[in-house]
């Protein structure tokens, strides 16, 4: 096989990669879209905050070292423990469920019946304030995030396809991992929404508000549980992000990337999301690899914007999205 | 009495219409420009030219402009960052290529071309609606940055790749480069800010403000009534991007003077512009004016209070103006969705009707 190609088939497999990881975001925004009607613009900076929630319970950080110090003049930063990356976890887990309920409590339910777009501004408004509260509790310099993941080429890839085809593929370890739990994930949720209580409960709210209430669902407990599980979702992401790039601001930017992801698979589809996120990752690292030279490079920042919104014109609705059906 | 009137004794449509009925209110908005014009630029000096002045009166062309397409045309926009780089590289490219045009014609005409960009990034709001239509904007913003990093004829090839305005003088007076002084800037973008506000308040209480609105309300009962929602929705996007691109050559040439697109006009900027406008209120000539006042003091104030006052590191004082300017927006949308210009209505209902509740 000819060199190029080869090397575009790597491209193209890296992208998948990636585009599981946009996935991984976009599925947060889904959630919650599907059962609230929210579109949490906040997706990314949870992803962050958990992060670093993660860093600084692994490391046994003092939560707001900075502020304490420059108010009462000391100069305390770690307790001096390390914790296990298991139980940093479920407690990093234990703090998102802690933020579903605060967001439910103070903020959603005062915005009930409000129009969307309303939603949309006070999740920014909620983005702001996560990011300016998580470098104030945890410090806003680069932080590494290892909670044992494997990293690095894989070998067995390479020396593989180095038999095969006279080139040997770079693949990463984390990303192979990646894909493996979001696999786990997704799967693990549409089981959860076909086949337990709560998830049954969560389709009905998604469906319609007002109905699912009058059978009795408790709409306030399910905003909670969808937060939740985003939360959750934002902690894989995080995670796996984190250890790809370090924890620093730049990860709260991974919202940007979902965005178009979700446009072109639809805002109500869960497999619209993992396809979306899929074309996406591909899509621009073939389009960096073939077209970014000729053009000045750097084309990833707005390829999938571009590419979503060309899509859009022909689709509204995106890949997966319900019709869209307007009365008067 | 107490700033109200004392009945409805409106006569005509004239009246009706006014943007001031009540003549307490025509007197402050006079007293407002004479002190604007005739007192402020004689005390003003460089610390409130650039730490509040400036900045209020630019924002608050670029909320208007926003303004206009979200609050009134309703279709979210988070762009605009990249219409107001439109504005300040158009605005630098004119400057550079026709030295002996006034800069005034400079920055109007590089409104114009903003424009025109604008309508091409509108077009797919004909089918496109609501969030879908927030997020195709985005596209614009990235685009549009990218643009003027990668293509050099943008910065006439210099090798920063920053574009820095050369000096330009209004009536023999420079207003750009490192000689103008504080009151020559301060007037120049006043000038600008009258004019606009002037214009964006006749457009919204005319034909073009009332089919934004009903484009706003409910686009497809518009249709039906006998509104174009291209024109309409189009209309909406060109006139905005007018604005943003008169505020980004604003920026670029009299406010900061030399810029670097990755910093000034990144997406930043336009959540700040979408800020300004929410907090001010949607749909509000006047509470741009509100929001864009409040945004910019803010921060001047928290960092006095923090760093000046409590002796706290800036970062910290940076960290905690995420956080107030985070919870302000909620907290805003919560008690009132529709701005601090809705606060003020409320007051001066209230006013009116002053003792009695009903």
């Amino acid at each position: 096989m000819p060199d190029q190609l080869l090397f575009a088939i790597e491209v193209a497999l890296n992208g998948l990669m990636t585009g599981v990881l946009y996935a991984l975001v976009a599925l947060g925004f889904v959630l919650i879209f599907k059962a609230s009607g929210v579109f949490n613009y906040a997706q990314g900076v949870m992803a962050l905050f958990a992060a670093m929630t993660l860093v600084g319970i692994q490391k046994g950080q003092v939560p707001f070292a900075h502020l304490i110090n420059s108010i009462f003049g000391t100069d305390i930063h770690h307790f001096g423990w390390h914790v296990p990356s298991i139980i940093a976890i479920i407690l990093t887990a234990g703090v998102m469920v802690l933020f579903a309920w605060i967001v439910e409590r103070y903020i959603l339910k005062h915005l009930v019946n409000q129009p969307e777009i309303i939603l949309f501004m006070a999740t920014i408004g909620l983005t702001y304030f996560m990011e300016g509260f998580g470098d104030l509790m945890w410090g806003a310099d680069l932080k590494r995030l290892d909670v044992g993941l494997p990293q690095g080429i894989n070998d067995m890839i390479d020396i593989t396809t180095a038999e095969w085809f006279g080139y040997g593929f770079f693949i990463d370890n984390l990303d192979i991992v990646a894909t493996i739990i979001a696999a786990i994930l997704v799967a693990g949720l549409i089981l959860f929404s076909q086949y337990t209580k709560q998830g049954r409960a969560m389709r009905a709210v998604a469906d319609d508000h007002q109905a699912a209430l009058s059978v009795g669902i408790s709409l306030r407990f399910i905003w909670v549980l969808v937060w939740s599980l985003a939360g959750f979702v934002a902690l894989v992401a995080g995670m796996m992000w984190g250890a790809k790039s370090g924890v620093q601001f730049s990860l709260s930017l991974i919202a940007l990337k979902a965005l178009p992801v979700l446009m072109l698979g639809g805002f109500t589809s869960i497999p619209g999301a993992i396809v979306g996120g899929l074309i996406i990752g591909v899509g621009e690292k073939l389009f960096e690899f073939s077209i970014g030279p000729l053009i000045g490079g750097a084309t990833e920042n707005w390829f999938a914007y571009v590419l979503a919104l060309l899509f859009l014109v022909f689709r509204p609705q995106g890949l997966f999205g319900e019709k869209i059906i307007e009365r008067v | 009495m107490l700033y109200r009137e004392a009945g409805d004794f409106k006569t005509s449509y004239g009246k009706d219409s006014q943007t001031f009925p009540l003549k307490f209110d025509r007197w402050a908005y006079w007293l407002l420009l004479v002190v604007a014009f005739g007192v402020v630029p004689f005390f003003i000096n460089d610390y409130w030219l650039n730490a509040v002045l400036l900045p209020f009166l630019i924002y608050a062309i670029a909320a208007l402009g926003l303004n206009i397409l979200s609050g009134y045309a309703g279709q979210i926009s988070l762009g605009s960052g990249g219409f107001m780089a439109v504005g300040a590289y158009s605005c630098y490219k004119l400057m550079t290529s026709f030295p002996d045009v006034s800069i005034f014609f400079h920055v109007i005409i590089s409104g114009l071309i903003t424009a025109m960009v604008g309508l091409a990034f509108g077009l797919p709001s004909m089918r496109i609606k609501g969030f879908y239509l927030a997020v195709a904007t985005l596209a614009a913003q990235f685009f549009l940055v990218w643009l003027f990093n990668k293509v050099p004829w943008f910065f006439n090839y210099s090798a920063s790749g920053q574009i820095s305005a050369p000096e330009r003088t209004v009536l023999g007076y420079a207003v750009t480069g490192p000689l103008a002084t504080a009151p020559a800037k301060y007037l120049f973008c006043l000038v600008f800010v009258l004019l606009l506000a002037w214009m964006a308040r006749n457009l919204t209480r005319g034909s073009f403000g009332r089919k934004w609105m009903a484009i706003r309300d409910m686009d497809i009962a518009a249709e039906i009534i006998g509104v174009n929602p291209l024109s309409a929705k189009l209309s909406a996007f060109g006139i905005s991007s007018f604005y943003i691109g008169i505020s980004g050559a604003l920026i670029f040439a009299v406010f900061l003077g030399a810029v670097d697109v990755n910093d000034t006009f990144s997406i930043q900027k336009s959540f700040l512009i979408l800020f300004i406008v929410i907090i001010g209120g949607l749909g509000s000539i006047l509470g741009s004016f509100i929001g864009a006042a409040f945004l910019v003091l803010m921060p001047v104030l928290l960092k006095n209070i923090m760093v000046g006052q409590l002796g706290w590191p800036s970062d910290l004082a940076a960290h905690f103006e995420f956080i107030i300017v985070g919870a302000l927006i909620i907290v805003t949308l919560i008690i009132e969705p529709h701005g601090m210009a809705q606060v003020w209505r409320l007051t001066k209902q209230k006013l009116r009707l002053w003792p009695f509740p009903h």
